[in-house]
């Protein structure tokens, strides 16, 4: 079963279309993953960060999003909010390092915006990224659901 | 009430980011993955209908199914939940001395309960802690049922099986039978009454919250109690296992699908919106009742009797007051979750959560606590620190939400 999603994933990717594992997790092409499940998308400079379908799905409805100031800066690995669901805390990483430029105030009022749409509306901070060199510590689309499978089949 | 924490649970299964977390929950990953759960006999039931199996208390049990564990709460006060609770140790004391023998260990007035009814009781230690929560029943004079946690199970055995050879050993007349060929469900909710009585002739209007019968549901006995870990009305069946899964559908199906199957997540969010203490979580070995709000379940004949363990401390308690008391909470920002710190407005530490999260029926957040007395009114106001930052809240009365036991009118 696991390799057939993997083999389902890959061939997927190499479409460049959006890959569905589990029947639930999307995971989307373009961005860059951390093994926490962060996802980072870049443009130039700026980095949009997030948490990934996958770590949406395994953390249930999400109620509050803690988010950082504006001007903080973050550190590569380092914790910068939280995110809260119905049952768990989780601590939220970024993936590089930098000045926060942006926070997502709609998550404020409107949480659930992680779940329906981790990669989109639910996007949390924008970062202006000190060194550009970090983005090779990540993993790419298909790396990230192997390692999401990978784990899955631990639990 | 009923064993382990959810809270623990919640965090070994979801992921948590920073590293050195990381390292412990691959841990306890590994040593949970130890082929030695113990399943219940729904467990493949509960696989084939998407449950998600999680460790609790050395059982595979599941957190959720495939509704989210804000549906599921939502859907057990609007139509009801089905929960296995088989994890939980039922437990059966026998004989002419059953009687005396349990009120040695516990602080309800067993003797004064008529047979067929039933109490929330706790286990108190010799310094008047609560070693734990359990639902007793007298079924008859010589027979006691009871429920503890699966949590406690080990040291609660012990614990009654150390004063059983004491008590037997000057003659007293008790044994035990460990339910262990039984499976526990708990069908809760406004369609649990009307969905059961599809599947018995005895009329369960007649069935009090508390009160307890031996019955045949669909086609098999078990012992029926209408009670609860929800605040809604509703029942736990200890049906033989065999027969547990077969009850189970017939209950999903004359519901059409109404009541729904309900995972360990959602129960938690259930008991803490009914105000319902989880051992472990809000009670432990160094908590009294007293401290805890349990003051109600002290039968009366035993305030004035003392004769269980740790008596002596808990009626001074009641005589002098408690140092601190379990209350509710109201607070704003992020859902403050057990060992949060609460603060007076001043900034002085005056106690500390102990279960909280996000309610989804009202839909803001809540937890309970414990304070110093004194500071634990209804509508104090307190700061709640999450995160080392401070977030304003209140104390407030529990239940959270209405509880809607089946009581005579």
């Amino acid at each position: 079963m696991a390799s057939r999603l993997l083999w389902a994933s890959r061939a997927a990717s190499y479409l460049r279309i959006s890959v569905f594992h589990r029947g639930f997790s999307s995971v989307i092409k373009d961005l860059k993953y951390a093994d926490s499940h962060e996802w980072v998308k870049v443009d130039g400079n700026s980095a949009t960060i997030g948490i990934t379908d996958h770590a949406q799905d395994h953390l249930g409805d999400v109620v509050y999003v803690e988010l950082p100031e504006v001007g903080v800066t973050v550190k590569q690995d380092a914790s910068f909010g939280a995110v809260e669901s119905v049952k768990a805390t989780s601590d939220v990483n970024s993936p590089v390092s930098g000045k926060v430029v942006e926070v997502n105030e709609e998550l404020s009022s409107s949480p659930a915006l992680v779940n329906s749409s981790p990669y989109e509306d639910g996007w949390i901070i924008k970062v202006e990224m000190d060194n550009a060199g970090e983005l090779k510590k990540l993993m790419d689309a298909d790396q990230y659901t192997k390692f999401c499978e990978e784990e899955d089949s631990k639990h | 009430m009923r064993g382990g924490s959810l809270w623990q649970l919640g965090q070994s299964i979801t992921r948590r980011l920073s590293r050195a977390d990381k390292k412990t929950i691959a841990r306890r990953h590994f040593a949970s993955d130890a082929e030695n759960l113990k399943k219940t006999a729904l467990h493949d039931f509960h696989v084939a209908n998407g449950g998600k199996m999680v460790p609790f208390a050395g059982w595979s049990m599941p957190i959720q199914y495939k509704d989210s564990i804000m549906e599921s709460t939502l859907n057990c006060r609007q139509n009801g939940s089905l929960f296995d609770v088989s994890h939980m140790c039922g437990l059966s004391l026998k004989g002419k001395d059953c009687v005396p023998f349990l009120e040695k260990l516990v602080i309800a007035d067993v003797a004064g309960l008529a047979p067929g009814t039933g109490t929330l009781t706790v286990f108190t230690n010799e310094n008047g802690g609560s070693i734990d929560d359990s639902v007793i029943t007298k079924v008859k004079d010589d027979h006691i049922y009871l429920v503890v946690n699966a949590g406690c199970r080990d040291k609660d055995l012990a614990h009654i099986e150390a004063h059983m050879k004491s008590f037997t050993a000057k003659g007293g007349d008790v044994s035990w039978h460990i339910h262990d060929e039984r499976s526990l469900l708990a069908l809760q909710g406004p369609l649990a009454a009307p969905v059961l009585q599809h599947l018995t002739k005895d009329d369960l209007s007649k069935l009090y919250f508390g009160e307890f019968r031996i019955l045949d549901i669909n086609g098999v006995s078990c012992f029926l109690t209408r009670t609860g870990y929800t605040g809604e009305d509703g029942f736990e069946i200890s049906v033989p296992s065999e027969r547990a899964v077969d009850l189970a559908k017939a209950i999903l199906e004359k519901s059409e699908g109404k009541v729904r199957l309900t995972g360990l997540g959602a129960r938690d969010s259930l008991r803490l919106e009914a105000g319902l203490c989880l051992y472990g979580n809000d009670m432990e070995q160094h908590v009294t009742p007293v401290e805890a709000g349990l003051t109600w379940a002290i039968g009366k004949r035993r305030r004035a009797e003392g004769g269980f363990l740790g008596a002596e401390k808990i009626l001074k308690q009641l005589d002098e007051g408690p140092p601190v008391r379990r209350v509710g909470f109201f607070a704003g920002g992020p859902p403050a979750r057990s060992h949060s710190k609460v603060h007076d407005e001043q900034g002085n530490p005056i106690g500390e959560i102990t279960s909280g999260g996000f309610s989804p029926c009202l839909k803001k957040n809540i937890a309970m606590g414990y304070v110093k007395s004194g500071l634990h009114k209804a509508g104090t106001k307190v700061k709640i620190e999450v995160r080392g930052k401070a977030y304003d809240g209140n104390i407030t009365k529990m239940p959270f939400v209405p509880t809607k036991y089946y009581k005579p009118s």
